[in-house]
């Protein structure tokens, strides 16, 4: 078994955000808010921890003020240590301005990874919600003697979800020999989940060549370019995973946890997920409350009708309000008698009594944080 | 190491049994018992002091400490893990003068007095580990400094014919405190004690001691410490407390603290971010609530999963509701499992729990002929109830059936 404590953990903060601006306007993809009391890396980040990674630094670009709101000083994912622990990596202020692909983030904090006394480099975006253990991760790049691994999930794609995705071809001894970004194809197909290890050495090698031949982005310059100079291994996650690209799969990956089942593996007490501490009080029903099928966070108010939503921390609903296939994120009120189906509201919406609003399964209607309706 | 000095060090008394709480302090002491969904009873306390600015505290333990010493851990959870200051949990110890527990509240902080000096204070404050309320210590404080006390008691009105369950003040109209009595069966005032106490550090060390070498004391506060500042001529002074405030020290008065929550005119809201309870949160998704679920009237905590039907109840973190359960006018304690069919009605029922399927524990008052064997029905932490099995009202229940 690999040591855990000689693999660095690198978080990319502000990977795939255009797939899904409207809740990265105002935030990084990493902050966005998820599962009714979650931000998405907090599925990263506590899987290196319960991975006995405790060595992190997280990259980021801009934006990052809610992201360094929700960290903090990294306590509540057991990151705040002696020696290691959680480090937040703002870009550096040099010629090359903000980076543009994970090769230039990574030059930029190159003394960051350079200092570490790690000997392998778990690097990952935060666009996966899972529960992954990276151990056997590490364990099969050691033993397979690859350059890079790349994690990799199996599915049935339409054009439109692979249009956001990078698509893996791989032999049956698990190599990689084909790398294909955002293709336009249907069917079943192992899709990247962005997760990938290399030896420290070897991907400092990588970034210093790219550096020098002005070269930004890992999955064009090197993934592709290079995949037949190096050696790289897929590594098949086949536990469920939702992988967060568009405002369609953020819809349908939050509605999926009604599933007991599909929660009790993503949330799955032996291997926590961590999350910011908001010291709530419990949710509290009101005498005319009715909620089906519904997950509801501590600092809830419910006072009316609820089926299918997600409910954040602090939302209110007020007396006689119906509300049905929502996701309301944080401290959105909700008035009385107010109508909603299929929507979305960003952080501390307000609804005013009586409003209706309604989208479709396809099409939810999204509402800007702090906006009043 | 050098301590930096702090204007008030605050006190929390947190050593008792609570042995009319019965089975639910079997194993862990009063001030640790679940309270209000998802906290314990000492954070009250605590989140108060942080609330208040004070942010040195001693907690006095002694009783089944395990609970409640991983409870406070570090701090953290109440921001007090600090450089200097911060939490600190107080066990009775060995010395080189022999080794003694704590024996009355006076001899408790007596024995920490070297503890209480390295901070230098002005002033102590008193709490007790066992009260539900929210109250602004600072306040207190400042009565306490522009009255130039000695000590000062912070005092409730209560109802008249309730007054000789309490220590009762009598105090002059400036608020000075002329004669205290200890549970008096003819009340001469209906200002109780809260058990919130302010004191100048010098004067109370001097009385410590006093009473230590004391030999017939009984070394508590309301016994001797009170009535030797009263005797001594020292200015104390009560500070009237209006809000909601609540001994939970039985199984009715814990259970109508819990159900208090419910109630939209009782003055003690969790919900503002301005005076929050602060608690060691559970690591735990949000609740679900199924299909067929029917929750109302209750306050339910995160890790839940219900598929039954919750009213006028209580829900702590991790709580199963199978389908067809319904829990009625109850307090669920974590992580307990109300199995199929299962009907719990006026209970509390502990930590860990499971209830079988189909059992039936309480009962409504107005299903009981005989009031005098209704009550509360009270299931003890990590007890399992077999299927199909009857848990009477008023029963308590410490070990699996």
């Amino acid at each position: 078994m690999a040591i855990m404590a000689n693999v660095l953990g690198l978080i990319f903060a502000n990977m795939h955000e255009s797939g899904i601006s409207d809740l990265t306007k105002v935030r990084t993809l990493a902050s966005v808010p998820f599962g009714g009391r979650y931000r998405l890396i907090d599925f990263t980040l506590s899987n290196m921890v319960n991975s006995d990674i405790d060595n992190v630094g997280i990259i980021t670009k801009d934006n990052y003020l809610s992201l360094m709101d929700h960290l903090g000083g990294g306590d509540e994912w057991d990151l705040s240590r002696k020696t290691g622990g959680m480090h937040l990596l703002p870009p550096y202020g040099n010629s090359t301005g903000l980076y543009r692909g994970r090769l230039e983030a990574m030059a930029q904090v190159k003394p960051f990874i350079e200092n570490s006394n790690a000997e392998y480099v778990l690097f990952s975006d935060t666009d996966v919600v899972a529960n992954i253990d990276y151990r056997p991760i590490v364990d099969y790049h050691e033993s397979t003697g690859a350059d890079l691994t790349v994690v990799y999930g199996r599915g049935n794609f339409t054009t439109e979800q692979t249009m956001t995705k990078t698509v893996l071809a791989i032999n049956p001894d698990n190599q990689v020999y084909d790398v294909l970004i955002h293709p336009e194809i249907s069917g079943e197909h192992n899709v990247s989940l962005n997760i990938f290890v290399a030896k420290k050495d070897w991907l400092l090698d990588i970034i210093r060549e790219a550096q020098s031949r002005n070269l930004y982005s890992f999955e064009v310059d090197v993934l592709q370019k290079k995949l037949h100079e190096i050696k790289v291994m897929g590594y098949k996650y086949d536990k469920p995973f939702f992988q967060i690209d568009s405002m369609d799969t953020y819809f349908k990956s939050n509605m999926k946890l009604f599933d007991k089942k599909l929660r009790d593996v993503i949330f799955n007490s032996d291997s926590p997920i961590y999350t910011k501490v908001r010291d709530d009080a419990p949710a509290k029903y009101g005498i005319d409350s009715e909620v089906k099928n519904s997950l509801v966070a501590d600092g809830c108010v419910i006072e009316g009708s609820v089926e299918n939503c997600v409910l954040f921390r602090g939302v209110k609903i007020g007396k006689g309000a119906k509300i049905k296939n929502c996701i309301l994120l944080q401290d959105t009120v909700v008035g009385e008698k107010a109508e909603m189906n299929y929507v979305i509201t960003d952080k501390d919406v307000g609804i005013s009594d009586y409003r209706s609003l309604a989208g479709t399964e396809t099409y939810p209607v999204f509402v800007n944080k702090g906006a009043v309706v | 190491m050098k301590h930096v000095k702090k204007e008030c060090v605050a006190m929390l008394l947190a050593g008792g049994q609570g042995s009319r709480l019965y089975a639910l302090t079997k194993d862990m002491a009063k001030p640790a018992v679940p309270f209000g969904g998802k906290y314990r009873i000492i954070d009250f306390p605590l989140s108060n002091c942080v609330n208040s600015g004070i942010d040195t505290v001693g907690v006095l333990t002694q009783y089944q400490p395990l609970v409640l010493n991983e409870y406070i851990g570090n701090g953290h959870p109440w921001g007090l893990d600090r450089v200097h200051g911060g939490v600190h949990v107080l066990p009775p110890y060995e010395s080189s003068f022999g080794k003694s527990w704590y024996e009355g509240t006076a001899n408790a902080i007596y024995q920490n007095i070297s503890f209480i000096d390295r901070y230098n204070p002005e002033y102590v404050a008193m709490l007790s580990g066992d009260h539900i309320y929210k109250m602004n210590y600072n306040k207190m404080l400042k009565f306490h400094k522009a009255h130039n006390a000695d000590a000062t008691i912070a005092v409730l009105e209560v109802p008249w014919e309730e007054a000789s369950r309490f220590g009762i003040m009598s105090a002059d109209e400036n608020n000075v405190i002329y004669e205290f009595a200890e549970k008096p069966a003819q009340p001469k005032s209906n200002l109780a004690s809260m058990g919130v106490y302010i004191f100048s550090w010098q004067n109370l060390k001097k009385h410590l001691i006093a009473n230590e070498n004391d030999e017939g004391a009984s070394k508590d506060f309301g016994k001797n410490i009170i009535p030797a500042m009263l005797a001594e001529g020292n200015k104390l002074v009560a500070y009237h407390f209006e809000g909601y405030w609540k001994d939970v020290g039985t199984i009715d008065s814990l259970w109508e603290a819990n159900m208090d929550l419910l109630n939209p005119n009782i003055p003690l809201d969790l919900h503002d971010p301005n005076w929050r309870i602060f608690s060691r949160n559970p690591v735990m998704p949000s609740h679900y609530a199924g299909e067929h679920s029917s929750i109302q009237n209750s306050m339910i905590s995160e890790g839940c999963d219900i598929e039954g039907t919750i009213d006028f109840s209580v829900l702590f973190a991790g709580v199963v509701i199978e389908p067809g359960a319904v829990v009625r006018d109850s307090i669920i304690m974590p992580n307990t499992v109300i199995k199929k069919g299962a009907v719990v009605e006026y209970a509390i029922v502990g930590e860990d729990c499971v209830i079988g399927e189909n059992v039936r524990v309480g009962a409504r008052p107005e299903a009981i002929e005989d009031k005098e064997t209704w009550g509360v029905a009270v299931i003890g932490h990590g007890v399992t109830v077999s299927d199909n099995s009857e848990i009477k009202p008023k029963a308590m229940v410490s070990e699996s059936i």
